[in-house]
C-alpha cells in the first residue's frame, strides 16, 4: 500500500538515508484488541475483505469456528477459537483476532532482500509494497508471529496493512469501525496503553488475577496490542507467542553474516579476477572434449 | 422490550437466559459490555451450550433444554423463603394481596376445570374474588391464605434446589450462586436486566418461561426501572413491527383482537374489550378501546363505517380458531387451503417437519413467491438429491416467483426491539423486474377490487368500500401510509373543555392516542403509532441522540411507540408517593403537581400519587399480576411441563399424572403426535439456533457471510463424540422420527452432558442457517428434524427442545 503522506523511517534491503522531516507528532499509532470483550463475531474479518476488497474460498468446516481457517493472501486477518479449562474447572472460551502485530522492531523488514517490498512509516505501521516483492518468503521466516503469506497466484506477500489508506487520512482500521462490542479500539500507542491499563483493573477485580497487556518487548513492542485475561499464559490464545523474537537466522544473515556474506562476494570476485589474470582463462583441449563426448554417449 | 437497548448499559446485572444476545445481536450486546465496563455489572448465562454471551459472562451455568421454568420456579422459591424481594415494590404494584376465588385448584400439575379431551381448561376459576362493590378483594396483611402471594408461595414450595438440580441438570451449587446473585438486585439500587429471545419463545411452554422470568423481575422490584425490564430481543429487523400492525392471524393492528365466532354483536365485543376498573381510582387504559377501534375502523373503510352500521363491524371476519402457521400447513396438508402466497417467508425452512411442509405444498394448486432471493420454498418442488429428495413428477403445484424489493431498496419504518419506529430512506433502486412488497401487494387489491366491481360477490363490500386514497392506487407510497397509521383528524375537533374552541382542523395529523375519539371523527391505523407522523411531521426520521440525563434516554431519536415512552411502567421507578426508588438513575418523579423527568410519564401525568393509582394502567387492577388470571392457556402460574418429545418420559414434578407431562394445553394434531419419536430410539435432546456469520436463510446467498461459515455443522459433546466413535471435522447423521441431516461434527468442550433425575443426557446442538439454495456449501434444513407442536398460547414451534439419535454418517 502506496502512502505519500507519511514518512518512511525505514525500508527493507536500503542503506539509503531515511526521510526525516515529517515525524509522527501525535504519536505512534496502535490498534489494542480487548480479547476480553470480543465475542468472535467476526465483523472485523468481513470489514477488512470489503475494505481490502478480498474475498477468500468459500471452504469447509473442519469442525472448528475459524473460518477460513488459516491466513491467507485474501484473510489478512481471522479469528481463532480456543477453548480452555482453567484449573477452577470452569471453561472459557479464548477467541483473538489474530492479524500482523506491526512490531517495532519487524522481523519481516529486517529479513527482506528486495529494496522497499517491508517498509515501516513514522507511525509505527509495518507495510508490504507487493510491487517491489520478489516472493522469496524471507519475510515468513523472519515473522514471530507466522503472519505473512505467499499468494499462489502472484507469487508475493500479503498481510494486513493496519488499514494505513485510512490511518494516513485520519480514519481508524476498517476492522475498529465494525466491531460492535468496542473489542477493538485504535489511538496513540500511549492512549491504548492507558485504556488497556483502566481495562486491566477492571479484570483483576473480577478476579482475573494475571490479567494483563500483551506488548511483546523482544520485537520492541508492537503496534498491535492485546488484553489479555491471562497475560502470563499468552500461548493459550492459540499460541500467541509468549516471548516473541526474531529468529536468530535473520538476526545472523542481516546481522553479524552480512559483511561476511559482502566480503565473501567480494572475495570470490576478486579470486576469479586474480585468477584470469595470473593464469589466464580456462581453456579445453581435445582430450577433454573426447572424454566429454564418451560421458554423453554412455548408456544410462 | 420493556425497556430499551442504550438503558441496558444502566444494569447491575445482566441474565441472558433463553437467548445468546452476543451470537444473535451482537450489535445491540455492546450494551451489555457497556454495562460490564462502565458500570460494573456482572453478567449471567444460563444456556444448554457456553455460548459466545458466555465467552464474555461473569457466570455461566448449563441447563437442559426446556428446564427453565424450573430454574426460575426455583429462583422464585429462593426469594420467597429468604425474604429477597423488593417489599414495598411488591405489596403495593403486584396482585399479591388479591384474593383468589375459592374452586380455583391445582394438583398433580393440573389446574381446575380441565378438559382432558379438549386438552383445555374452563378458566372460570382463574380469577379473583370480587367484593360487594365490584372490585377485588384484597388483604394488603398477606395473610389470607388465598391471597396470590400465598398461593405463589405454596405453588413454587416443590421448586427447592435440589430438584432444579434434578430436572436441569444444572449443579445445585451453581444454581445457589445465580440466585444469590440475582437476589442481589431486590435492593432499590439495584436493577437486573432480563435478556431472551427465541431460547424462551419455542418451546411448548415458551410464554409460560417468559412469564417465569417477569415474576421473578417484579418479586425484586425490576420492571419499570431504568437498568431493569423484561427485554425480548426480537430477531428480524421488523419483527416487532409486524405484532404492533397485527400480521399475527388473530390480531388487528395496535394489539386489538379481532372478533371471536361468538361475537357477532358489535356491542358484546367492544364491551369485553372495555376494560373496566377492578380496584378503585384505577386508570385502566383499555376503557379507551372504542376510540382506538373506531379509529382503525375509520382509517379503513373510511366513509363506509358509519355509526349505523356499528363502524362496518360486520366486515371484520370472525375467527373460529387460531391460524398460526401450524395450523394452516395442517389445513393445507388435509388439502383444505389450496392456494398460497409466501410473502417475505421461506416456510420450507422455517416451518417445523419439512416433511410435512413439502407435502403440504404438493398439494397446492398455487405457490406464490415474493421473495429477493431464490429461497428454498420457491424450489420445494425440484429434486436436490438426498437435500431434497422429491419427486418432481408427483408435484402438481404452479410456482409463481415474484422478485422483491429488499430493505435497503425502499423507504419506511422499521420498529425495532426497543419499539423505536426508525425511518430509512432508500438507498438505490432493485435489480431487474423486482418491485415493493407494497407495490405487489397493491397491484393484487386493486385487480381484485375492480374483479369484484364488475362480477360482484358474495359480500364485496368489505373489499369494495376499502378506502384506498393513494396517490398511485397501485403503489401506495411509505409516507402515506406512515402518516395513516399515525392518524388524523376527519372534521375539526371541538376542545371537549371548551367546545367554541378547535383543538384539531379536518386533515391535520394528530399528535397522539389521547386525540383519538371513538365518534367517526378521528381516524388512526394503528393506535399505538399515533403521534409518529404528528403535526410536525416525521417524527419516526428523528436523529438527534443528545442525551441530557445521561442514562440513554435520547428522546429526540426516531420515536417510540406509545408516546415516545422509552421504558414502560415507569412509574413503578418511584415509590408510591413518587419519589425515584434510585436517586441515581431517575427516570421519571412526582414534582408536586406532574409527573416529569427523563421520559414520557408511563402514568396520568397530572395525578397526584396519594390517589393510589397503580403504575400498570393498562391492567384493569393497576398492578401487575403474579396471577395471569384467564390470559393464559394452561394455567396461572407457570408451571414445568416436559418438551413434547421428552428424554425422561414423566414430569419429575408431578411424576404421577401422565396428562401433566408436557403441556397440557397445548393443541396437537392427531398425526404431528404420531409423528414423536420416544427417547429409546432417539436418546439425544436437540435445540437449534442461530450463528453471528448468518441470518436465518439469507445470508447464505452471500459470498462474505458464506466465507466466514461456510458449510453446515452440528455441535456435540466429547463424550457423545467418543461414544459414536467421531473425531472433530467428521460427518455424521442426526436423525429424528421426522427425518435427517448429515452435516460436520463439531466436538466441543462448550456442551457438557448433563445428568437429569440421575440419567445422563447429551445434548446436540444443530445450527439453521443452511439449505440447498444460495453460495455457501449445500447443506439439509435443519427443520426436518423439528416437531410440529408449538407453545399453547401462541402456537410457535418447539425448536429448542427435540429428541434425535446421532451416529457416524
Amino acid at each position: 500500500m502506496a502512502l505519500q503522506s507519511l514518512d518512511i523511517v525505514r525500508r527493507s534491503a536500503t542503506t539509503l538515508p531515511e526521510p526525516e522531516a515529517r515525524g509522527a507528532h501525535t504519536g505512534q499509532v496502535a490498534k489494542l484488541i480487548d480479547t476480553t470483550k470480543c465475542i468472535g463475531c467476526k465483523a472485523c474479518q468481513v470489514a477488512c475483505m470489503e475494505w481490502n476488497d478480498l474475498r477468500d474460498d468459500i471452504g469447509t468446516c473442519t469442525g472448528h469456528y475459524d473460518n477460513p481457517h488459516d491466513l491467507s493472501e485474501y484473510s489478512w486477518t481471522l479469528m481463532r477459537f480456543t477453548e480452555y479449562e482453567n484449573p477452577k474447572g470452569d471453561l472459557e472460551w479464548l477467541i483473538r483476532k489474530d492479524g500482523c502485530m506491526h512490531c517495532e522492531d519487524p522481523g519481516c523488514l529486517k529479513a527482506c532482500p528486495s529494496p522497499g517490498a517491508i517498509v515501516q512509516y513514522a507511525n509505527g505501521i509495518v507495510d508490504f509494497q507487493e510491487e517491489n516483492c520478489i516472493g522469496c518468503g524471507y519475510c515468513v521466516t523472519g515473522c514471530p508471529f507466522d503472519v505473512p503469506r505467499i499468494s499462489k497466484k502472484d507469487k508475493k506477500a500479503y498481510k494486513c496493512t493496519l488499514c494505513s489508506d485510512r490511518v494516513a487520512v485520519g480514519l481508524e482500521p476498517a476492522c475498529v469501525k465494525a466491531c460492535p462490542t468496542g473489542a477493538i479500539v485504535f489511538g496513540t500507542k500511549d492512549d491504548m496503553k492507558q485504556h488497556a491499563a483502566e481495562r486491566i483493573e477492571d479484570l483483576k477485580e473480577r478476579g482475573f488475577d494475571q490479567a494483563g497487556l500483551y506488548d511483546p518487548a523482544g520485537v520492541g513492542g508492537t503496534h498491535v496490542m492485546y488484553v489479555l485475561h491471562h497475560a502470563d499464559q499468552p500461548m493459550l490464545y492459540s499460541d500467541l507467542p509468549e516471548k516473541p523474537k526474531i529468529s536468530p537466522m535473520v538476526g545472523l544473515w542481516k546481522g553479524a553474516a552480512k559483511p561476511f556474506a559482502l566480503f565473501a562476494i567480494v572475495a570470490t570476485a576478486a579470486v576469479g579476477f586474480l585468477h584470469y589474470i595470473g593464469i589466464g582463462p580456462n581453456e579445453t583441449d581435445e582430450a577433454d572434449e573426447e572424454a566429454a563426448r564418451r560421458e554423453l554417449e554412455k548408456p544410462p | 422490550m420493556t425497556n430499551h437497548w442504550v438503558d441496558i448499559k444502566n444494569a447491575d446485572l445482566v441474565l441472558i437466559m433463553g437467548g445468546n444476545a452476543a451470537e444473535a445481536h451482537p450489535c445491540g450486546f455492546k450494551w451489555v459490555i457497556e454495562a460490564k465496563v462502565h458500570n460494573k455489572a456482572k453478567l449471567i448465562v444460563v444456556d444448554p451450550r457456553f455460548t459466545r454471551s458466555a465467552s464474555v459472562a461473569d457466570y455461566y451455568a448449563p441447563i437442559r433444554p426446556g428446564t427453565d421454568i424450573v430454574f426460575l420456579g426455583g429462583l422464585i422459591n429462593y426469594l420467597l423463603l429468604n425474604d429477597k424481594i423488593q417489599r414495598d415494590y411488591v405489596i403495593n404494584y403486584t396482585d399479591c394481596s388479591f384474593i383468589v376465588k375459592e374452586e380455583f385448584a391445582f394438583t398433580e400439575g393440573i389446574y381446575s376445570g380441565y378438559n382432558a379431551a379438549k386438552h383445555s381448561y374452563d378458566k372460570s376459576s382463574w380469577d379473583y374474588e370480587l367484593g360487594t362493590d365490584g372490585y377485588v378483594k384484597a388483604d394488603p396483611t398477606l395473610a389470607h391464605p388465598r391471597c396470590v402471594y400465598n398461593l405463589m408461595k405454596q405453588h413454587y414450595a416443590r421448586y427447592v434446589p435440589e430438584m432444579v438440580e434434578r430436572v436441569c441438570g444444572t449443579p445445585k451449587d451453581k444454581v445457589l450462586h445465580i440466585w444469590e446473585m440475582i437476589a442481589s438486585t431486590a435492593t432499590p439500587t439495584r436493577a437486573m436486566t432480563i435478556m431472551y429471545a427465541l431460547g424462551w419463545t419455542q418451546h411448548s411452554t415458551g410464554s409460560q418461561m417468559i412469564r417465569t422470568g417477569a415474576m421473578v423481575q417484579l418479586l425484586l422490584g425490576n420492571i419499570g426501572v431504568s437498568g431493569g425490564g423484561m427485554n425480548a430481543l426480537r430477531g428480524h429487523s421488523n419483527i416487532q413491527g409486524l405484532t404492533d400492525l397485527g400480521l399475527l392471524s388473530n390480531q388487528l393492528p395496535g394489539y386489538i383482537t379481532l372478533p371471536l365466532e361468538a361475537e357477532q354483536e358489535y356491542a358484546k365485543y367492544i364491551a369485553a374489550r372495555t376494560l373496566k376498573p377492578l380496584r378503585p381510582n384505577q386508570l385502566s387504559y383499555w376503557q379507551n378501546a372504542p376510540k382506538f377501534f373506531v379509529s382503525f375502523m375509520k382509517a379503513w373503510w373510511g366513509d363506509a363505517a358509519t355509526a349505523q352500521n356499528n363502524w362496518a363491524y360486520d366486515y371484520l371476519p370472525k375467527v373460529d380458531k387460531l391460524y398460526d402457521i401450524l395450523q394452516v400447513y395442517e389445513l393445507m396438508h388435509q388439502g383444505k387451503i389450496n392456494g398460497y402466497i409466501a410473502q417475505g417467508f421461506n416456510p420450507l425452512a422455517s416451518a417445523p417437519n419439512k416433511a410435512k411442509t413439502s407435502a403440504a405444498f404438493s398439494k397446492l394448486k398455487f405457490l406464490v413467491i415474493m421473495d429477493p432471493l431464490a429461497t428454498e420454498t420457491s424450489e420445494f418442488w425440484r429434486n436436490y438429491g438426498e437435500l431434497n429428495a422429491v419427486d418432481s413428477s408427483k408435484i402438481p403445484t404452479e410456482v409463481f416467483r415474484l422478485p422483491t424489493t429488499c430493505f435497503a431498496e425502499e423507504s419506511g419504518t422499521l420498529v425495532n426491539s426497543a419499539r423505536w419506529l426508525q425511518w430509512h430512506w432508500k438507498g438505490g433502486n432493485p435489480p431487474g423486474e423486482a418491485r415493493s412488497d407494497l407495490e405487489i401487494m397493491a397491484g393484487i387489491f386493486t385487480r381484485m377490487r375492480a374483479m369484484y366491481a364488475k362480477d360482484g360477490g358474495a359480500f364485496p363490500d368489505p373489499i369494495l368500500n376499502l378506502a384506498w386514497k393513494y396517490a398511485r392506487p397501485e403503489s401506495p407510497s411509505a409516507e402515506e401510509l406512515a402518516k395513516e397509521y399515525s392518524g388524523n383528524a376527519l372534521k375539526d375537533l371541538a376542545d371537549p373543555k371548551d367546545p367554541s374552541k378547535t383543538t384539531r382542523k379536518a386533515g391535520e395529523q394528530l399528535a397522539g392516542f389521547a386525540e383519538l375519539r371513538d365518534d367517526g371523527s378521528t381516524q388512526s391505523g394503528c393506535w399505538i403509532f399515533c403521534g409518529a407522523w404528528g403535526p410536525n411531521g416525521n417524527l419516526t426520521a428523528r436523529r438527534d441522540n443528545s442525551d441530557p440525563t445521561g442514562i440513554g434516554q435520547t428522546l429526540n431519536w426516531a420515536w417510540a411507540w406509545p408516546a415516545n415512552r422509552r421504558i414502560l411502567y415507569n412509574r413503578a421507578s418511584c415509590d408510591p408517593a413518587g419519589k425515584p426508588y434510585n436517586p441515581r438513575r431517575k427516570v421519571i418523579g412526582w414534582n408536586g403537581s406532574a409527573w416529569v423527568g427523563a421520559d414520557v410519564p408511563d402514568f396520568k401525568a397530572d395525578e397526584d400519587p396519594a390517589g393510589g393509582m397503580g403504575p400498570f394502567i393498562m391492567n384493569p387492577e393497576g398492578v401487575a399480576r403474579f396471577f395471569a388470571r384467564d390470559n393464559m392457556a394452561e394455567g396461572p402460574f407457570p408451571e414445568h411441563y416436559e418438551p413434547f418429545e421428552t428424554p425422561l418420559g414423566y414430569n419429575p414434578l408431578n411424576p404421577k399424572q401422565p396428562q401433566a407431562t408436557s403441556n397440557p394445553a397445548a393443541r396437537v394434531f392427531p398425526h404431528d403426535r404420531e409423528a414423536f419419536g420416544k427417547a429409546a430410539e432417539f436418546p439425544h435432546v436437540a435445540t437449534t439456533y442461530r450463528l453471528t456469520e448468518h441470518f436465518h436463510y439469507w445470508t447464505k446467498h452471500v459470498r462474505l457471510n458464506s466465507i466466514i461459515q461456510p458449510q453446515q455443522f452440528v455441535e456435540i459433546d466429547e463424550a457423545l463424540a467418543k461414544e459414536i466413535g467421531i473425531a472433530t471435522g467428521e460427518r455424521v447423521k442426526v436423525s429424528s422420527n421426522r427425518g435427517y441431516i448429515k452435516a460436520v461434527a463439531m466436538v466441543t468442550k462448550r456442551i457438557r452432558p448433563l445428568t437429569v433425575d440421575g440419567k445422563v443426557l447429551h445434548t446436540v446442538g444443530v445450527p439453521i442457517h443452511w439449505g440447498f439454495m444460495g453460495v455457501a456449501k449445500p447443506g439439509f434444513l435443519a427443520n426436518t428434524l423439528t416437531p410440529s407442536v408449538g407453545d399453547a398460547n401462541t402456537q410457535t414451534p418447539e425448536f429448542k427442545a427435540f429428541l434425535v439419535k446421532v451416529e457416524k454418517a
